[in-house]
């Protein structure tokens, strides 16, 4: 049995935190979420120059021809970093989404883009409000022109194209590749609880779009992808979670009250030993989750929902708890805590929220032990 | 990222599973099954007669003790093998449950700190089932402050050396069939709490020695209380040297908090089913998005402490140390279990009170919700175990202890002001 990652890819792991350290301090961060940009260029262009964008894209398309292993401990030095890149829009959505469904032209004319940062992608399925069910996709494509209203989309104010879930002229849910330059996309940015990751309204009306993947086909494409992507994106959960547990532990350490570190008292220790119990339950669901993407395991479904929902308690419990160790300071715009405690929120509703992989999880397990039983 | 075993993990899983399909009492597998809280489920025959033959039956074929060394009735064996043999032998460990106190805890401090004599003499018949070891450390106002033990220990005065212990513990699982027990006394009360203290190794068919079962909270009593009145122990059987006690009390601590906290049950299983098979407003329960939500937070901590427990196992297929995130195991497992009984009887609304025969699972929860809090207490409490974790695992500081440097008999011992 070997559940932990190889030493090569422990190697990996260090040559990236040692990269995102240099470049992606906080500083970083808070330059995105104060300026005009909504994504750190440098950063997104010297992950791709390092190979990592393409990690798991196969050689032939641009890619490093590695395993979504390697993407999974980026993915963990991602969150960890907080990077403000659009990665798990273009590479655990769109890249995943060209890799599983797309034609050899569509992953010739856009993988090598996307491993090289020079594209960036996204996906759009959420109308507005609440949880998206087939039943609730009103965007519609005829005679190869899509029309309605996409938002919240990650990275949608900056993405060069969107797969975009639609009816098609049957009815039937199907995904479409839409370049958003094109005459009849109008994009908006959207203010959000993170604005270190972009969030946008899309408004397309007859945009060209080109179908992906077979038709009719959509939802059950999107259900694959949004596995793997949530096995990726509770990495970056993980990571984010730890980070925000070395925080508080290390603020505990050195600020004094009544005459002694504040981690010396058990309110304040036992906040910290319960942080790093959801942190701990979350790294073994999540490798759980890891060997399952890896192995095309038929329990994948399960594996990444478990993942998932125990990567998103684990990061909101840890950031809402590194707020409170700091005591008002973590409440000042000037600690980092916010920035934690953002994204921790924001990552909980990617990919929909923690209710509809609570609910994933319970059907999905139920539907296996009606199968074991039959 | 995997889960097979190596080419060697493979033979030897091979070799045990031949062992175990060939030897292991099968007609004791669907009680065995049954197994509850505080017995190991077997009802037909006597369970500690049971327990002990096959414990006997392992040690003749080689397969007791795997890790202790061969001399002391082991197997030299490595951890995964020893991990190995647990994963076979399945429904038939519950058996040996009676063992799990001396070759947990006892066993492995008697191999640190006894004579060589002594080990000779003492862990072969504890590996092979013959002896039944238990351990006193508990008393009525020590627990959490275990230091704070009050059961003296001191010289005979006719010159043989001897020590004559008077006192009371507590909470002292099977002593009312051990043969040997595991004692923590105080030998100095004029020193700081830690310093005065000193183990020994007890018969526990010694005159003086009295057990009375405690009745518990839920009704049961697997636990005992041990009245010692003017029991004589030969300096012999000190283990380490007078006030050295605190320390080897602390191998026997590390190895409780090791093997309770390993492979905990939290209930989930229980609950899927029960949740498959009970119904809300005519449909099954698991459809309701409430009980979904609840089902499925403790389905990751289920498979959480699962996949922990793989990474510790990972490490010692590799020949590492596993890290310390198996601390967490005993922490999670006995409040989740109280949660979900609590859950599972809300389920079962208003009839959820009844316990008996026909509750769902034969009264399995309300079991459950009867004996979590004791889970939550034994081996370490929840806020003990918290400390642990803050302090060993993240390095944050300990508390400030009052009663540090002050001599043992000036600790005061009630928290009311005398008027």
């Amino acid at each position: 049995m070997n559940l932990d990652f190889s030493d090569e890819q422990k190697q990996l792991r260090d040559q990236i935190r040692r990269f995102l350290s240099e470049k992606c301090p906080s500083s970083a961060v808070r330059a995105v979420l104060e300026g005009p940009e909504s994504y750190d260029k440098g950063l997104y262009r010297g992950l791709a120059e390092m190979g990592v964008l393409g990690a798991a894209i196969p050689e032939e398309f641009g890619g490093s021809g590695l395993t979504h292993l390697e993407l999974c401990v980026v993915a963990e030095e991602l969150g960890r970093a907080l990077a403000p890149v659009p990665v798990s829009s273009s590479i655990y959505l769109a890249a995943e989404f060209l890799i599983q469904a797309g034609t050899s032209k569509q992953k010739e004319l856009w993988l090598p883009k996307l491993a090289a940062g020079e594209a960036i992608g996204t996906f759009a399925l959420s109308e507005g409000q609440g949880r998206t069910t087939p039943a609730r996709i009103s965007a519609k494509v005829e005679g190869g022109k899509l029309t309605g209203v996409k938002f919240p989309v990650a990275d949608g104010d900056v993405a060069d194209f969107a797969v975009v879930a639609a009816r098609d002229e049957k009815g039937k849910v199907s995904l479409y590749l839409v370049e958003l330059a094109a005459a009849g996309v109008r994009r908006e940015t959207l203010e959000s609880i993170d604005p270190t990751r972009g969030q946008a309204r899309l408004v397309f009306d007859r945009a060209p779009a080109e179908l992906l993947g077979t038709k009719g086909d959509g939802w059950h494409i999107a259900s694959q992808v949004l596995d793997r992507a949530a096995v990726l994106m509770a990495f970056e959960q993980l990571g984010g979670a730890d980070r925000a547990l070395e925080m508080a532990r290390d603020y505990a350490l050195e600020r004094m009250a009544f005459g002694r570190p504040i981690g010396s008292f058990q309110g304040i220790k036992h906040i910290l030993a319960d942080m790093y119990v959801s942190a701990t339950l979350a790294r073994s669901n999540c490798y759980y989750g890891a060997w399952a993407l890896v192995s095309g395991a038929a329990e994948l479904p399960v594996a990444a929902a478990t993942a998932r929902v125990s990567a998103t308690t684990a990061f909101q419990h840890c950031a809402k708890n590194n707020i409170q160790v700091h005591g008002g300071m973590g409440f000042t715009w000037a600690f980092d805590c916010h920035l934690f405690y953002r994204r921790s929120n924001a990552l909980a509703l990617a990919l929909g929220s923690q209710s509809t992989w609570e609910t994933l999880l319970i059907e999905r397990m139920s539907a296996g032990n009606a199968e074991t039983a039959a | 990222m995997d889960f097979e075993d190596t080419v060697e993990e493979a033979a030897f899983r091979t070799q045990v599973r031949a062992w175990i399909d060939a030897n292991a009492p099968r007609h004791l597998e669907e009680e065995l099954k049954r197994a509850s809280f505080g017995s190991n489920g077997v009802v037909s025959e006597d369970p500690i007669a049971a327990g002990k033959a096959w414990q006997k039956k392992k040690a003749e074929a080689g397969w007791a003790c795997l890790h202790w060394p061969k001399e002391y009735g082991g197997a030299a064996r490595t951890p995964i093998e020893r991990v190995i043999w647990g994963q076979e032998e399945g429904p038939y460990a519950a058996l040996t449950g009676v063992f799990t106190i001396g070759h947990g805890m006892c066993g492995p401090t008697v191999m640190s700190w006894a004579s060589e004599e002594h080990k000779r003499k003492l862990l072969p018949p504890l590996a092979s089932g013959e002896h039944v070891w238990c351990q006193l450390f508990s008393e009525p106002a020590s627990g959490s402050d275990l230091a704070g033990l009050r059961t003296r220990a001191v010289k005979a005065d006719d010159g043989s050396g001897d020590w004559i212990i008077n006192g009371q513990k507590i909470w002292t699982s099977g002593a009312q069939y051990s043969d040997w027990g595991l004692l923590i006394t105080r030998t100095n009360p004029d020193v700081p709490k830690h310093k005065g203290l000193t183990m020994f190794f007890l018969d526990m068919k010694s005159p003086g020695v009295e057990v009375r079962p405690i009745k518990q909270a839920n009704g049961q009593s697997s636990f005992n209380e041990v009245y010692f009145t003017d029991v004589r122990i030969p300096d012999n059987q000190r283990l380490g040297e007078v006030g050295q006690g605190w320390e080897v009390s602390l191998t026997t601590l590390m190895n409780e908090r090791l093997s309770i906290g390993s492979g905990m049950s939290t209930g989930f299983p229980e609950l899927f089913r029960f949740c498959m098979e009970a119904e809300i407003d005519g449909r099954p329960a698991v459809e309701d998005s409430a009980v979904r939500s609840r089902l499925a937070q403790i389905a990751v901590k289920q498979s959480g402490l699962k996949y922990t427990g793989m990474r510790a196992i990972s490490a010692l297929s590799k020949g590492e140390i596993p890290g310390p995130e198996n601390s967490i195991g005993k922490l999670v497992a006995g409040a989740t279990m109280q949660d979900l009984s609590m859950f599972a009887l809300d389920l079962q609304c208003e009839a959820g009170v009844v316990w008996d025969e026909d509750s769902p699972q034969q009264g399995r929860f309300q079991a459950m919700l009867m004996r979590s809090p004791a889970t939550r207490i034994e081996g370490g409490s929840d806020e003990i175990l918290r400390n642990i974790i803050g302090e060993r695992v993240l390095g944050l500081p300990g508390d400030i202890r009052v009663d540090k440097d002050v001599p043992f008999k000036d600790i005061p011992t009630s928290g009311r002001k005398k008027k």
